[in-house]
């Protein structure tokens, strides 16, 4: 059985693995850190976040000082799929963002019918039968 | 026999004793029994007594029905009527208390935060007003409160309570509570950011009584006026949350009648047993797994630094731990700091909000949770510490509560809300004081801080500028109503700011811009109080990007309204036009990062700012085509930058989509990923450091080592558990220093000896 557990990474409770959801590549020990087997990059902010005002003219433009925030991004080594974005303090180490109790999750799925596509939640209804409707 | 009047004897000295303390106690400060706890409080033997008598669940559902629409009720008076423009924009709520104090139905409308946050003061009044002979708790009496020690955002909220009884039995409370804006602190609005004491904060109360019989006594309230820039105001908004206060006891005393105290007092009591259960249940079906995150604060509002919000999020069973280890210790003397009891609050609001909205907004969906913070923090501040800038950092707490919530949500198989990106954070608005165009003296804030973007969620984009993080419903106001009673106008407005989106699969829901100029008054000034213009004050999620940041921008020395009469087409209705353009001649531009003190602003003059956008979800490439030319056509997103970010091919004039180009493109930036990324310890070997940047002041824990926290210095790291005060030197006396010893190399350069060397 697999967890799907974010966008594109799930486990497999069987191996025990993170799994790459959209090209199946085994990313590494469920009981570690997925970022370990993902390639990482450090990006310019200046890539992401435009300065919409002049930087030769201006401090403060709208675009991240790269001096204070380092972006680093993990994409799948295999699909070059963009797993995770983090926003950090430049030198700082990336997070172990998820580290799961694999063993409890065995457990608790085993009580559960597996899942293919993510649950997204209800749905808001707008109900258009009052009040302005053009 | 000896024993057992030897022990009845102990037992009488100790309660001699305790007697004794009491009666002698000479200041009731803030009881950290209260205000460290925010569970429901244990049951009572009344309320066992009535939950035994009344069991029919449908006529506690009943109840519970009337009560909510009392609640509404209440609410719909409130903003009708109250006259802070908070109140106008729904920044308030209403709400009622069991007996023991705890908040258990709050309006579905408002600032949940608020209600929440009550059950401390109304605890405070129970222990020590009640039996107090020169105060008591009388039908008819009602309570005033701001102060965040004894259980509140900032001081700017102000919130009266009411108790309710039933034949000189009190049954339970019932409380309102606005955001007034104006409290007498030494700047005007009721948030000053240069607070560095609380003392500097304005007025703060706490509970106690101004109201009895239902009427409020007039020399407390002259009193209250004389400490406020807006006595019409504070007149004005205590009327209307006491009469708000008197129709929710009104409509629980309909069902005394109908259905007797006990009913009542067992919904209350059933309502919040079943949400305490049903909130261990949801708990269990995540899974098991520690989930860390952490956002980064850039500014104090005086000075830029590098303030570090840290969350280890640990579930396991039926149990979720906050833990904040590694978070920034307080800084002593400025504004940022957060009492714990906000910080809970606002963790409370995500769950309410974003989370669990389907269940009652009361304080037991946030009862199970377990908090670790470190008095002396900046989420767990000293009572010393100013707090009046505390939505710096609460706001940082919703957002790593956020981020963390969602990597423990997706998995689970029933979901209540979506799965979605960090919020906008930061109150992106103008605070504003002075005299206004009928002479009147005014301070308080545009209603826009509740228009922040939306996070994306996982199957669809984020709403732009739809509601702020503390409240589901609130409004950004009209503003051509507050014109009426403010001497500015906002020249732009509503309007979206192109290119600030938060790219993703999804994109966050963007934020618009804001340029005002002060037209009708000579005694009038701005201030901005958010963080997040040298970094963003959030994160994206799975593979998505946070927004970028936010200036404030300024024009002065132009008189814009003169240059709209002479000149029209020279003005521009966009930050970039003006900035870059730079269309009035002799005209000052510049930047800023958006804490601005009160300035003093001059007849014409811009101040330019842009609400924020929500985090994006998902990888951009994965984009839908379509929703890109969407965001060009609707002026979101330059063609260009659509290109660079989303990899789509499409003609610049038609913008026809290019499927198979696309297609391909976003193949080859797929190839170029794998090369331009290294394995993972490559990477931490190229550009993991040991320490924080030399250069900036950090505040925090470094690489995961909680045990200590740097505070300002490579030089100065502490023990996490003890960190004690940090003040921060004034950044003109900063300023000063830096040009004197600019002046001094100048004269040694020069040869010019300093004119007066004794020391």
């Amino acid at each position: 059985m697999k967890v799907l557990m974010t966008e594109y990474l799930r486990i497999d409770l069987d191996t025990e693995n993170w799994e790459c959801r959209v090209c199946e590549h085994v990313v590494g020990s469920a009981r570690g850190n997925y970022k370990e087997g993902l390639l990482a990059y450090k990006r310019d902010p200046a890539d992401i976040h435009p300065s919409i005002i002049d930087p030769d003219k201006y401090k403060f433009t709208f675009c991240p000082d790269k001096d204070w925030v380092s972006i680093y991004e993990f994409y799948c080594p295999s699909c070059g799929t963009q797993m995770e974005v983090e926003y950090t303090f430049p030198g700082h180490e990336p997070l172990f963002d998820m580290e799961v109790d694999v063993d409890a999750l065995k457990e608790q799925w085993s009580h559960r019918e597996e899942i293919l596509e993510p649950v997204t939640g209800p749905n808001v209804l707008v109900d258009r039968t009052h009040g302005h409707n053009h | 026999m000896n024993n057992q009047v030897n022990a009845e004897t102990e037992l009488q000295d100790q309660e001699l004793i305790q007697k004794f303390l009491k009666d002698t106690t000479l200041f009731l400060g803030p009881d950290p029994e209260i205000m460290r706890d925010h569970s429901i409080m244990p049951r009572t033997e009344k309320e066992e007594e009535c939950m035994g008598k009344y069991t029919d669940l449908n006529q506690i559902s009943s109840i519970r029905d009337r009560l909510q629409s009392a609640c509404e009720e209440g609410f719909e008076m409130v903003e009708q009527m109250g006259a802070a423009p908070g109140a106008k924009w729904g920044d308030i709520i209403t709400g009622i208390y069991s007996a023991s104090g705890d908040l258990t139905i709050g309006s579905a409308g408002g600032v949940l935060i608020f209600s929440a946050l009550v059950h401390h003061p109304i605890k405070f009044i129970i222990k020590n007003w009640i039996e107090e002979k020169t105060v008591g708790v009388r039908e008819g009496d009602g309570f005033i409160h701001n102060d965040s020690r004894y259980g509140n955002v900032h001081n700017t909220d102000q919130s009266m309570i009411l108790p309710v009884f039933h034949e000189g039995k009190l049954i339970c409370w019932v409380a309102s509570t606005v955001h007034e804006g104006e409290n007498g602190a030494i700047e005007p609005g009721g948030m000053p950011s240069m607070a560095e004491t609380s003392f500097d904060e304005g007025l703060k109360m706490s509970p106690f009584k101004v109201v009895e019989n239902y009427e409020i006594k007039k020399d407390i309230l002259t009193f209250l006026q004389n400490s406020v820039r807006e006595p019409k105001l504070q007149y004005e908004d205590m009327k209307v949350k006491l009469f708000a206060c008197m129709r929710l006891e009104k409509r629980i005393k309909e069902v005394f009648e109908t259905d007797g105290p006990d009913a009542l007092t067992a919904c209350l009591r059933y309502t919040n047993e079943s949400v305490v259960t049903e909130v261990r249940r949801r708990i269990s079906e995540w899974p098991d797994m520690t989930v860390r995150t952490h956002v980064i604060m850039d500014s104090t509002l005086r000075e830029n630094a590098l303030i570090k919000m840290n969350l280890t999020l640990k579930k396991k069973g039926d149990r979720l731990i906050f833990d904040f280890a590694g978070t920034s210790p307080e800084i002593t003397n400025r504004a940022i700091n957060t009492q714990l009891p906000g910080m809970k609050g606002m963790v409370g609001q995500a769950f309410m909000n974003h989370i669990w909205p389907d269940l009652p907004r009361g304080q037991a969906g946030l009862s199970p949770v377990e908090f670790e913070t470190v008095p002396g923090t900046i989420v767990d501040c000293s009572y010393a510490a100013p707090n009046s800038q505390s939505l710096m950092s609460i706001f940082q707490s919703f957002t790593v509560a956020q981020h963390a919530t969602a990597k423990m949500l997706y998995s689970c198989p029933e979901k209540y809300t979506r799965v979605l990106a960090p919020w906008h954070n930061m109150i992106n608005t103008f605070i504003w004081g002075g005299v206004n165009q009928h002479g009147e003296t005014l301070g308080n804030l545009c209603a826009d801080l509740n228009g922040m973007g939306g996070g994306a969620r996982m199957d669809r984009d984020g709403e732009h500028a739809l509601s702020p993080i503390f409240a589901t419903m609130a409004d950004i106001g009209e503003q051509e109503m507050n014109e009426e009673e403010v001497p500015f106008l906002q020249l732009v407005s509503k309007k979206m700011t192109m290119n600030t989106q938060a790219p993703g699969k999804y994109r966050g829901g963007m934020g618009y811009t804001q340029i005002a100029a002060t037209k009708d008054s000579d005694q009038w000034g701005f201030m901005t109080t958010c963080v997040g213009s040298k970094t963003p004050s959030i994160q994206g999620l799975f593979g998505g990007y946070a927004a970028g940041t936010i200036p404030l921008c300024k024009i002065s020395d132009v008189d814009v309204y003169d240059v709209l009469l002479k000149e029209p087409e020279r003005f521009k209705h966009s930050i970039p036009e003006l900035m870059n353009e730079e269309p009035f001649e002799n005209a000052c531009y510049s930047t800023h990062h958006l804490g601005l003190g009160f300035d003093i602003s001059k007849r014409g003059e811009l101040y330019m700012i842009s609400q924020g956008s929500g985090g994006g979800y998902g990888d951009p490439l994965e984009r839908d085509p379509s929703l890109v030319i969407m965001d060009i056509e609707e002026s979101l997103i330059s063609a260009d930058w659509a290109k660079k970010l989303y990899k789509v091919v499409f003609d610049d004039e038609t913008l026809a989509v290019d499927e198979e180009a696309t297609k391909q493109l976003r193949a080859d930036y797929r190839e170029q990923r794998k090369k331009q990324g290294v394995p993972y310890a490559e990477f931490v070997k190229a550009h993991v450091k040991d320490t924080p940047p030399e250069n900036i002041p950090f505040y925090g824990s470094w690489n995961g080592e909680n045990d200590s926290v740097y505070c300002g210095s490579v030089n100065d790291k502490r023990d996490a558990q003890s960190p004690g005060p940090i003040y921060m030197t004034h950044p003109k006396d900063v300023r000063i220093s830096e040009l004197e010893a600019e002046l001094e190399a100048v004269r040694k350069q020069a040869g010019i000896p300093s004119q007066d060397t004794r020391k």
